[in-house]
């Protein structure tokens, strides 16, 4: 199976589920702003992703992507380690050309990683599993398992939480700004003319992603009372 | 004329593929600035042979650019700092006088150490023997009227035929990976004619023995394009995935 076998199989898998969170990442940025706006209606919609059948599918959907993701990402780079030789170059430079998060893609992954297990023990460990723990017979509490609201003023009244998640963003960034268009280039939809556009096109797209982000935030951080108390 | 300069050499010594390596230092002095990198090593070696000493191992030939042949990766950059250019093409006046200047071979597991600065680059070799090329005799060169090709993609096409396989993209990139040069192959048929009619086959078989002989997987880093000395485009890459993808959807 080339998918499997060949060097560009495997980045077509990294590039294909790379896409598919940022589609993921999207979605879940427009949901956040309603919390800006109106605690009530993000609470309708944190009802609405809970225990339902539909919204299980969809996470695991989305486990599986983030484990195939970060799997041929291990694979990947040991195999580039591998090609390198033994030998390292005594002096290196850097061509002025070449982005920054481009060499350093797998550290930045596994930030993303981290703060990602952070973040589904802040929020998901509390809402969706409490919900299906109680839902399984399980004796917990499950009074808030769908108050996002709550959950969010709880993570960011530490201000040590939102200066991790903030870090946590930035490194998403300095990876999706570079993923985006390397996977693109990877699924072969690119050129000389479409290269300047696809990046110009991820930065907006990924900035936009990160700013929603930190938004919510930033302004649960300064008042715990924006989304109405 | 160029002022001379005195500089310092460190170069990478290695008496055979299996030796254990290690830098030595020269102290060159008076190398005049039109002095070609290569020169300037001629000159050092002439210095060793006449102490009695072993001269250093390097690749070149035609010593104009073209032949892909020097390789050399000085301070950091395959083919030294100049852009766009060979090690041959790199003159001793992009140095300044007391300098130390860090010459290696190409390290890439692909690319093994014959001898100091010399690297085994048959894989280049091989991977062209897989598929770049066309299988039918296309007899003499056809009249330039004969088979209309827009002027935008024969410039595309030569422009990727500019590759002279010197393997600097392999040195620049992290990765080990040599899709710039296999890209570019691809490309230089691809886009023409009598290319494209075998492009699904030559896209697997090329790609196929370049993972084959352990060259790493590109994460467009864009540092090849950076460094070679011909500036062989990272859209052929893109070419090159989408042919391939494209055969193997088709299989």
């Amino acid at each position: 199976m080339w998918l499997l076998n060949s060097s560009v199989g495997k980045k077509v898998i990294m590039s294909v589920s790379g896409i598919a969170l940022v589609l993921f990442l999207l979605f879940h940025m427009s949901m956040n702003l309603v919390a800006i706006f109106s605690g009530e209606a993000y609470n309708m919609i944190c009802e609405f992703l809970g225990a339902n059948w539909y919204a299980l599918v969809a996470t695991a959907g989305l486990a599986a992507l983030v484990i195939v993701h970060f799997v041929y990402a291990i694979i990947l780079t040991l195999q580039n380690k591998k090609a390198r030789g033994g030998q390292a170059y005594a002096y290196t430079a850097k061509p002025k050309e070449v982005e920054w998060a481009s060499q350093n893609m797998f550290v930045l992954g596994v930030i993303v990683i981290l703060g990602m297990g952070l973040h589904l023990y802040n929020f998901w460990a509390e809402m969706q599993l409490v919900e299906v723990m109680h839902m399984l017979g399980a004796n917990v509490d499950a009074t808030h398992a769908a108050d996002g609201v709550y959950h969010i003023k709880q993570t960011f009244s530490c201000p040590v939480y939102t200066v991790i998640y903030l870090v946590w963003l930035v490194a998403l960034w300095f990876h999706l700004t570079h993923g985006f268009w390397s996977a693109l280039q990877t699924l072969g939809w690119n050129n000389q003319v479409w290269f300047e556009r696809w990046r110009c096109i991820g930065n907006v797209i990924v900035t936009i992603i990160i700013a929603g982000f930190a938004a919510v935030a930033l302004i649960y951080a300064f008042c715990p009372c924006a989304g109405g108390c | 004329m160029d002022k001379n300069i005195s500089f310092n050499l460190k170069v990478w010594r290695q008496r055979g593929p299996k030796e254990k390596g290690a830098f030595e230092t020269y102290q060159m002095k008076d190398i005049p600035g039109d002095t070609s990198f290569l020169e300037m090593l001629d000159i050092l070696n002439e210095q060793l042979v006449n102490e009695g000493k072993e001269p250093i191992v390097f690749d070149h030939d035609c010593r104009e650019g073209i032949c892909g042949m020097c390789s050399l990766y000085v301070n950091g950059h395959p083919h030294g700092p100049a852009t766009g250019a060979t090690t041959c093409q790199l003159y001793m006046r992009r140095f300044k006088d007391g300098d130390t200047i860090t010459v290696e071979p190409w390290r890439s597991a692909a690319f093994p150490v014959i001898r100091d600065l010399m690297v085994d680059r048959t894989a280049f070799d091989k991977i062209q023997q897989a598929g770049g090329f066309v299988t039918i005799n296309t007899g003499g060169i056809p009249d330039a009227n004969a088979i209309p090709i827009g002027k935008d993609i024969a410039e595309e096409a030569m422009d990727a035929a500019a590759c002279i396989g010197c393997g600097a993209c392999v040195a620049a990139c992290k990765n080990g990976s040599a899709m710039l040069f296999v890209s570019a192959k691809v490309s230089q048929f691809a886009l023409l004619p009598q290319g494209k009619v075998e492009a699904a086959r030559r896209a697997k078989a090329m790609v196929a023995k370049m993972d084959e002989l352990g060259f790493g997987n590109c994460t467009n880093t864009r540092a090849c394009e950076a460094e070679c000395p011909k500036c062989v485009s990272i859209s052929n890459i893109a070419r090159l995935n989408r042919e391939f993808i494209k055969a193997k959807l088709a299989d």
